[in-house]
């Protein structure tokens, strides 16, 4: 066993001497460094980081050395995260494939699609999407009905998926397919490996209400996928998909670290509403931003509480359908009160005849409704609440 | 522990029934003396003051748990006028001389006291217009209060009149303590929707000493402010109680009502209702537990913490206590149902020391805006 002072010591000093400054900077977008085929760097720095955490397997620093992992336990991979979060370092690649698909192949893949896939993901050479959600598969997963069809030693696979993040510029998909469709819907779903630069499979990116987003639809047609890329048991896929959405969550925590934080409300309110003394008038607006404020307010206090519960040994599972719900609904009346408070200026489509900042909150405005639908929507985080917490029957 | 020797004593002393009995035997006292005495007993008059002044230094925190208790059980106790509100006064600005007079006969529940702030019909401490003006050796004081919380059964009242300044003005108010028997103070008792203790008290040239001033005339709002926050603080996690109360008691019945064959608790909107409820609470919750340490920590995040959770917990009490009667349909609204009570005295609550208004406004004028 580690002697764990000396090794938080060795990390915080490996950190220090090897992140570079502007490693260290909340990370925007267009700085993120995305592992895979299309791998590019646009600094220096990006590079340097990227080589030296991918040489010591930090990419995935729990998984065996074996599999190009760091193979240090659970306690030192809870330091490295602390020192990281301390000294500020941004992730050094974002890859979804190490973040949820490689945990779930560790625990329940086979020893070929091990090694098949999980190194190249520590390597940051390929690039991971995931392909749950159809146009008749939205919060009702289970009656997915892209077909995986047995041919000799392939899958004959049929169908689309939708909503898959980065489907453009990805180069593997795991997905969701049926494999049997007579049984009850749950039982008759695999979880299936797909290449996407497969003959047949088309992908075409989805226009939003708010402009451009790395949302796609995937077209599969008569796509042949080896049969050894089958994940867990044929028809297995369900308690697969399961087992990977348990480590979503954690994924999600790593895309928002040191994510620059988001627009202050009042920050970008009050020059629309103050007067020539500087003062806000306006009751009713003075009243709204009030318990916009507030309500941010209770949402941090309830972080922080739930995080200190959670540090205490208490049961927090009911906290991350209340945090889901909240705080998309939080971040789609904030935007819905900035744009109103700017009036028509929030109502610019392009140009310079608005500032940046009144762009980004009509923009924001409409990418928000997406928030209260995606990643479970609300309606089934109150399910969810009214089921598994408050016990309600039905 | 201390949560929990409340609960239990609560529970056997004074439940929901109790209340009810004060209110249809029509109670002079509009609470239970012996109950009182219990509670000094546990050490409840006395939790929150150093042990320097004779006190047991517990702390709010342990404080908010007992208020949490007596709003799940609708408790009638003087613990707030007599011991947040006057006690907290004395602690803030008394001298030593007022301190010792009248401090150790509050710890040991001997004297009742009460805070007469209010004029309008809702709270706002600024606009005091009550007069306090300068004769020989002392003040003569004049004016209207109230809503004036425990006011017909206190034994010393703690007065808030303007000395200096218009209404609206922060500098200008001194605070007296007097005597409720005294010549020109008279009190008259307003019965309540919740059967809790409120009055009227108007001050005809009321004389009293200059040992009757408490702190620097002029300068009582900010002492005042700090009181009031604890006090809502103290009210917040109360409403708190009595609202987890109403939600526990509604769940219970979603569950077990049955129509069209099915228990209704299986109807999603319904559902979707209670889980939003309990989100809510959960939020006031990190708000209220937040608001206790900032007391007990002299956190200068005081006076914004209190507003949050006083705001939050006055709007969600409109909303919540308005919902439990709606899910239990017709027994709802009658009399029998204890949550009528509830309903009550949560509205009260929501009335006392600024509602969801006041507390925004004065967390905007906290955050400069």
């Amino acid at each position: 066993m580690t002697d764990g002072l000396s090794f938080r010591a060795q990390t915080r000093q490996w950190l220090e001497r090897n992140c570079p400054a502007s490693m260290r900077l909340p990370i925007t977008a267009e700085q993120m460094v995305w592992g895979g085929s299309r791998l590019h760097f646009d600094t220096d720095d990006q590079r340097l980081w990227f080589e030296r955490m991918g040489a010591r397997g930090w990419f995935a620093p729990g998984w065996p050395k074996e599999y190009g992992g760091a193979g240090l336990d659970a306690d030192q991979v809870r330091v490295l995260e602390e020192e990281m979060t301390a000294l500020g370092c941004r992730q050094p690649q974002f890859n979804l494939g190490v973040w949820m698909l490689g945990p779930v192949l560790l625990e329940v893949g086979s020893e070929a699609q091990k090694r098949e896939h999980l190194i190249p993901m520590t390597q940051g050479r390929v690039r991971w999407c995931q392909g749950f959600s159809e146009p008749n598969a939205g919060s009702d997963l289970a009656s997915v009905r892209t077909s995986a069809l047995r041919d000799g030693d392939e899958f004959v696979v049929n169908g689309s998926k939708i909503w898959t993040s980065y489907g453009d510029v990805s180069d593997w998909m795991y997905a969701l397919v049926r494999t049997d469709a007579s049984a009850k819907k749950q039982e008759g779903i695999s979880f299936l490996l797909i290449d996407m630069r497969c003959a047949g499979v088309s992908v075409k990116a989805i226009e939003l209400i708010s402009g451009k987003s790395s949302f796609c639809e995937v077209f599969f047609d008569s796509v042949r996928v080896p049969a050894r890329q089958l994940v867990g048991p044929l028809h297995g896929g369900w308690t697969v998909a399961k087992r990977l959405l348990l480590h979503e969550r954690a994924a999600m925590s790593k895309f928002s670290e040191g994510a620059a934080p988001s627009h202050d409300p009042l920050a970008v309110a009050l020059p629309y509403l103050m007067d020539g003394d500087g003062l806000l008038r306006e009751p009713v607006w003075r009243d709204r931003l009030s318990h916009l404020l507030m309500d941010a307010h209770a949402l941090a206090l309830t972080s922080r509480r739930v995080h200190e519960e959670a540090m205490a040994g208490q049961d927090v599972s009911a906290s991350a359908s209340i945090m889901k719900l909240v705080q998309t609904e939080q971040e789609v009346a904030k935007y819905e009160l900035l744009q109103q408070l700017m009036g028509h200026r929030g109502l610019g489509w392009e140009g310079d005849a608005f500032s940046p900042d009144e762009h980004d909150v009509c923009r924001l405005w409409l990418l928000a409704k997406t928030y209260t639908i995606s990643g479970g929507s609300s309606e089934i985080q109150l399910n969810l609440i009214a089921k598994r917490v408050l016990g309600l029957p039905g | 522990m201390l949560g929990e020797t409340a609960k239990s004593f609560l529970h056997a002393r004074s439940p929901i029934s109790a209340l009810r009995r004060l209110r249809d035997e029509r109670s002079a006292l509009g609470y239970d003396p012996q109950l009182w005495r219990d509670m000094v007993d546990l050490g409840w008059s006395a939790m929150v003051f150093p042990e320097a002044a004779g006190g047991l230094d517990f702390g709010f925190k342990g404080l908010g748990t007992v208020f949490g208790q007596c709003g799940r059980t609708l408790a009638a106790t003087p613990l707030l006028s007599t011991v947040v509100l006057s006690g907290g006064l004395l602690m803030q600005c008394a001298s030593a001389a007022q301190r010792a007079r009248l401090l150790p006969q509050v710890m040991a529940g001997d004297t009742l006291m009460a805070l007469a702030l209010d004029e309008g019909s809702r709270h706002d401490p600024r606009r005091v217009m009550a007069q306090a003006s300068r004769v020989d050796s002392g003040w003569r004081l004049q004016g209207d209060k109230c809503f004036v919380l425990d006011g017909h059964v206190a034994q010393q009242l703690i007065v808030v009149a303007r000395s200096g300044g218009v209404a609206g003005d922060e500098d200008g108010l001194s605070l007296f303590l007097v005597e409720a028997g005294a010549p020109g103070v008279s009190v008259q008792r307003t019965h309540m929707v919740d059967s809790r203790n409120a009055a009227n008290i108007h001050l005809d040239g009321v004389v009293v000493s200059d040992s009757a001033l408490l702190g620097v005339a002029g300068g009582g709002l900010q002492p005042l402010d700090r009181v009031l926050d604890r006090a809502r603080v103290c009210l917040a996690a109360e409403l708190l109680g009595l609202m987890q109360e109403a939600f526990d008691r509604t769940l219970v019945y979603l569950k077990q009502r049955v129509q069209f064959d099915v228990p209704i608790g299986s109807f999603q909107a319904l559902q979707h209702r209670a889980a939003r409820l309990f989100v809510e609470l959960e939020m006031l919750t990190s708000c209220v537990a937040a608001a206790l340490a900032a007391i007990d920590a002299d956190d200068p995040q005081l006076p914004l913490l209190a507003s949050l959770a006083k705001a939050r917990a006055s709007d969600l009490s409109e909303r919540l206590l308005g919902e439990a009667v709606q899910l239990h349909g017709g027994i709802g609204v009658t009399d029998a149902l204890d949550l009528g009570l509830l309903l009550k005295r949560g509205r009260v609550l929501q009335q006392s020391l600024g509602d969801g208004v006041f507390h925004r406004d004065r967390y905007a004028r906290l955050k400069r805006f």
